[in-house]
């Protein structure tokens, strides 16, 4: 360094002296939901769950848009029950931000009754309590404003 | 999946079909929701490295420094510590001018920023005085059809009690009175 006598060390510094702060990046996204997932939306806000029927009678719940075999639009919204049946469940214990409780949970896919496809939620239950075809009903939240988190979670129905 | 028939497309524009909500009592006399917010946010942990650290600790004692590439003499701002053209450590640091020069803009009249900034409001790329690389400000206190190629500025600061180890301190650009730049001079950073 002998050669760099303006060179002061510009770059050097003790670890403790570097900067270090949250940054934070946030898109502010709106979105428009289609007629199919904005009947999904409108019922959530009334407290209720529907599907979509499919080109061969079964029902879909959450619906889709279009036909899974076929790829037709599909229209015909009906009802589904708000209580079904656990299919698969998985424990979660390692709670991050943005989950749907501060506490160990289980993600599960549950058959609700009158539809034919799982949904995939949250259920606010015990490990002890979680098993493949366990009844579970859901639990809505109480200011809902017509998007996906108005459905809380899913919960032990006895 | 592999028989089932080809998919037929529609007509015109791409558009889904109306719903029939009619075997649903609760959602056919409401209003159907239409727009969502989704938002995405992502939380880092950040650091700028020691290079960029002396910049903002220099820019909070109202100061801009800038380091030189020892090959090439160029003086970047904000410093990243090496230099982009020869690889190599910059370990000269350089105080620099609190003016510059613009050597481009753009007039912005679309709003980015959630109303965050009137529009129209100019975006300039400006050479501070003593450095080689532009770096980008907000033109303010001149008309946006005035703002022009050579065009003097000074930094428009924040309150002294304001201050912290951010670029944020300097609120916008303002020009300083003095002549424009010859275009001949700024050949280089166009």
């Amino acid at each position: 360094m002998s050669d760099q006598p303006t060179g002061q060390a510009a770059n050097q510094a003790a670890d403790d002296d570097v900067l270090r702060a949250p940054l934070l990046l946030e898109y502010p996204f709106r979105r428009t939901t289609g007629p199919v997932i904005g009947a999904y939306f409108t019922a959530l806000r009334e407290g209720h769950l529907v599907g979509i029927l499919d080109d061969s009678g079964r029902v879909i719940c959450p619906p889709v848009e279009y036909d899974p075999q076929s790829g037709k639009s599909l229209t015909k919204i009906v009802p589904v029950s708000s209580e079904g049946e656990v299919v698969h469940w998985t424990w979660n214990s390692m709670i991050r931000e943005g989950q749907p409780f501060d506490h160990p949970f289980a993600w599960a896919l549950i058959k609700l009754d009158g539809a034919d496809t799982p949904i995939y939620h949250a259920v606010d239950a015990s490990h002890e309590q979680m098993s493949a075809g366990m009844r579970v009903r859901a639990r809505f939240a109480l200011e809902r404003r017509g998007e996906v988190s108005d459905l809380e979670c899913f919960e032990p129905a006895n | 999946m592999s028989d089932s028939a080809p998919i037929e497309l529609p007509e015109g524009l791409w558009s889904q079909p109306a719903v029939d909500t009619s075997a649903v009592d609760s959602i056919t006399d409401v209003e159907s929701v239409q727009l969502i917010t989704t938002p995405a946010k992502f939380v880092y942990d950040y650091t700028p490295g020691v290079a960029r650290t002396r910049f903002l600790r220099a820019i909070e004692q109202k100061r801009l420094v800038g380091q030189r590439c020892p090959e090439t003499q160029k003086v970047y701002i904000p410093p990243a510590g090496v230099s982009p053209v020869s690889g190599l450590p910059t370990l000269e640091e350089v105080e620099l001018g609190l003016d510059g020069t613009v050597v481009s803009y753009c007039i912005v009249n679309l709003d980015f920023t959630g109303n965050a900034q009137e529009i129209p409001y100019v975006s300039a790329l400006i050479l501070v005085d003593g450095s080689d690389i532009p770096i980008y400000g907000l033109v303010r206190e001149i008309a946006p059809e005035d703002v022009h190629f050579g065009l003097r500025l000074k930094s428009v600061w924040v309150e002294p009690e304001e201050m912290t180890t951010s670029f944020e301190n300097i609120k916008w650009w303002a020009p300083n009175g003095e002549p424009d730049v010859p275009k001949s001079e700024l050949a280089d950073y166009v």
